[in-house]
């Protein structure tokens, strides 16, 4: 439904993405996951026809993005990071004017279908300049749904809704995901972990990791991480846990902790704990934290990654050492 | 089509939620109204001098309209900008062309509404008088008026599209607007092209030289029109130009 490839934008001299390749299908969920600055807006408005990018080539439905903007602009609905909205007007009005723009049939029977959906039909008669941030996000995603697209950007959909809206949202995303095209943005790797099929993790301008949510979170979860306190001189511990078959690093933390990294397959604790009492060693906390997608996140958006295939940027994080000696290493090579 | 009526009304509309317009429509009706009063008692009082509706009109065009039109103008496109509206205006199936000319439709149809109310003193002053005043002389002001506000308010809608602050946007089209007054100014001083050239371009001139005694000349007709879609297509090309920054 979404083919792109070799999108370059720039701003003036300031490169806000290059060479940006990807697709995503019918019925497929697919989201952005990035710092502020990442390019993810500018890859959405391209692909909304609101402006062109400077190289590469970008297609919605078939449709070239720059020849075709119009038809493009048909098959997508789209929300703003801002929300924009027409303060003086009121909901209802509001909803019809963009149906109407849109060029919607029955237009105030699809305004009442996507009230309901949003689940603002009590407020259809205020003015917008009277509602809280969250009611304005949801008449801003109704406004995105009112000629049922088969394309649905969302700039950050969720951002300044309660708890319960959030989840509300969600399911509604979830739900047109599976018969339309989904593209949103987010900060929250929850959010994209839960919503998305796909994730596609973005830096300054480039593609640093793309995979299902379930795979990266698998291949993350492979390199869970063990935290084991004792009483006492570190060091024979350390030398206890070394000798234990399967362990694949150990190392001391600045806080006098011990640290080693244990394989997806197989929980190593009990053999751990076994091993330090059998030596008399102390021990006084065993602790596992997988390794969260916020980690990987952090990771990709804080070095300069885009050097590195995305493939490789996910092998380097589940090595031992270091993303930046690791890559180094690899351009030594 | 369908875009800019669509973009017209909503326009048009808004116009009646918003306070600036309902201060200027009554701003222009208290102006027109004492003065026309003033008119009709000096003539009265003195019984020399006919009441004159062109002396009504004369105010209208300044100072009202030259104010009113840059202050109705100002929020058109600028605000669009500031708020993002524009992107999703612009990410509707609708041209850029048709987002300037819908605004400029929108504001003109106010701007005729006020103007067709000032008939009201045509309208009374027709009884006053015998035998009755000129129509044909009133129609050709009424249309030279409208004509004359349909550039004016394209220029207000060019300025606001290269603006995003409104304030900006309202003292430029003010500028403007003098600046296309007074051009005729130095020709009276200059002799030639340059001299014709500039009472040419003079957006008043092209009304208080023709339209006013009721002369309906095709080349003053086509100065408004030209001006009109000339400022429309630079409004245009000012949208279009998020595209290449």
């Amino acid at each position: 439904m979404i083919n792109v490839s070799d999108l370059t934008k720039y701003y003036g001299v300031n490169c806000a993405v290059e060479n940006i390749t990807f697709t995503a299908k019918k019925g497929e969920i697919l989201g952005f996951l990035g710092p502020n600055g990442a390019g993810k807006t500018t890859i959405m408005r391209i692909l909304t026809g609101y402006m062109p990018p400077t190289s590469g080539k970008a297609s919605v439905g078939g449709f070239d993005v720059i020849d075709q903007s119009l038809e493009v602009r048909k098959l997508v609905g789209y929300l703003p990071e801002t929300v924009p909205l027409y303060q003086d007007m009121r909901v209802f009005d509001y909803l019809k004017f963009m149906a109407e723009l849109r060029h919607v049939s029955d237009v105030e029977e699809k305004v009442d279908i996507v009230l309901e959906q949003v689940g603002m039909v009590e407020r259809s008669e205020s003015f917008i300049s009277k509602l809280s941030k969250g009611m304005r996000q949801r008449v801003g995603l109704a406004q995105a749904l009112i000629h049922q697209p088969e394309v649905l950007i969302l700039d950050e959909p969720t951002i300044g809704l309660d708890p319960a809206q959030i989840i509300e949202v969600r399911k509604l995303i979830q739900e047109i995901g599976k018969e339309k095209t989904v593209l949103l943005s987010t900060h929250i790797l929850s959010e994209a972990q839960q919503v998305c099929d796909r994730v596609m993790i973005i830096n300054k301008g480039h593609i640093v990791a793309e995979d299902t949510p379930e795979h990266l979170q698998t291949r993350m979860v492979g390199s869970r991480r063990v935290t084991v306190r004792v009483a006492g001189e570190t060091t024979p511990a350390i030398a206890v846990i070394n000798k234990i078959p399967g362990i694949l690093s150990v190392k001391l933390t600045d806080n006098d902790s011990i640290q080693f990294e244990n394989p997806a397959d197989k929980d190593l604790r009990p053999l751990v704990a076994k091993a330090l009492i059998k030596a008399r060693i102390d021990l006084l906390e065993l602790s596992s934290r997988g390794v969260k997608l916020e980690d990987v996140f952090l990771q990709l958006t804080r070095d300069e990654p885009q050097e590195l295939s995305p493939r490789e940027v996910k092998d380097e994080l589940l090595a031992e050492e270091p993303a930046g000696i690791n890559k180094n290493e690899k351009e030594g090579k | 089509m369908r875009n800019i009526w669509i973009i017209a009304k909503k326009e048009y509309i808004s116009f009646y939620h918003s306070p600036i317009a309902y201060v200027i429509g009554v701003v222009t009706f208290l102006t027109l109204g004492i003065f026309f009063w003033l008119q009709i008692d000096f003539a009265m009082q003195t019984q020399q001098f006919v009441p004159d509706i062109r002396n009504i009109l004369d105010i209208l065009i300044f100072p009202l309209l030259f104010l009113s039109v840059p202050v109705l103008t100002m929020r058109a496109i600028s605000d669009e900008n500031r708020t993002g509206t524009l992107e999703l205006i612009m990410t509707a199936p609708v041209r850029d062309w048709e987002l300037i000319a819908g605004k400029w439709l929108g504001t003109y149809l106010f701007f005729l509404t006020i103007i067709a109310l000032t008939w009201i003193y045509p309208f009374v002053l027709n009884f006053m008088v015998d035998p009755g005043i000129d129509q044909s002389l009133l129609t050709a002001n009424y249309l030279g008026l409208s004509l004359l506000t349909a550039a004016m308010t394209a220029i207000g809608i060019l300025l606001s599209s290269l603006f995003k602050n409104q304030i900006a946007a309202l003292l430029a089209s003010l500028g403007v607007l003098i600046i296309l007054w007074i051009i005729s100014a130095p020709a009276q001083l200059m002799q030639g092209v340059g001299a014709n050239l500039l009472r040419h371009l003079s957006i008043t001139d092209h009304y208080y030289e023709t339209f006013r005694y009721g002369i309906v000349d095709l080349k003053d007709i086509i100065y408004y029109l030209s001006m009109t879609v000339l400022a429309l297509f630079l409004g245009t090309r000012a949208v279009e130009s998020r595209r290449w920054r």
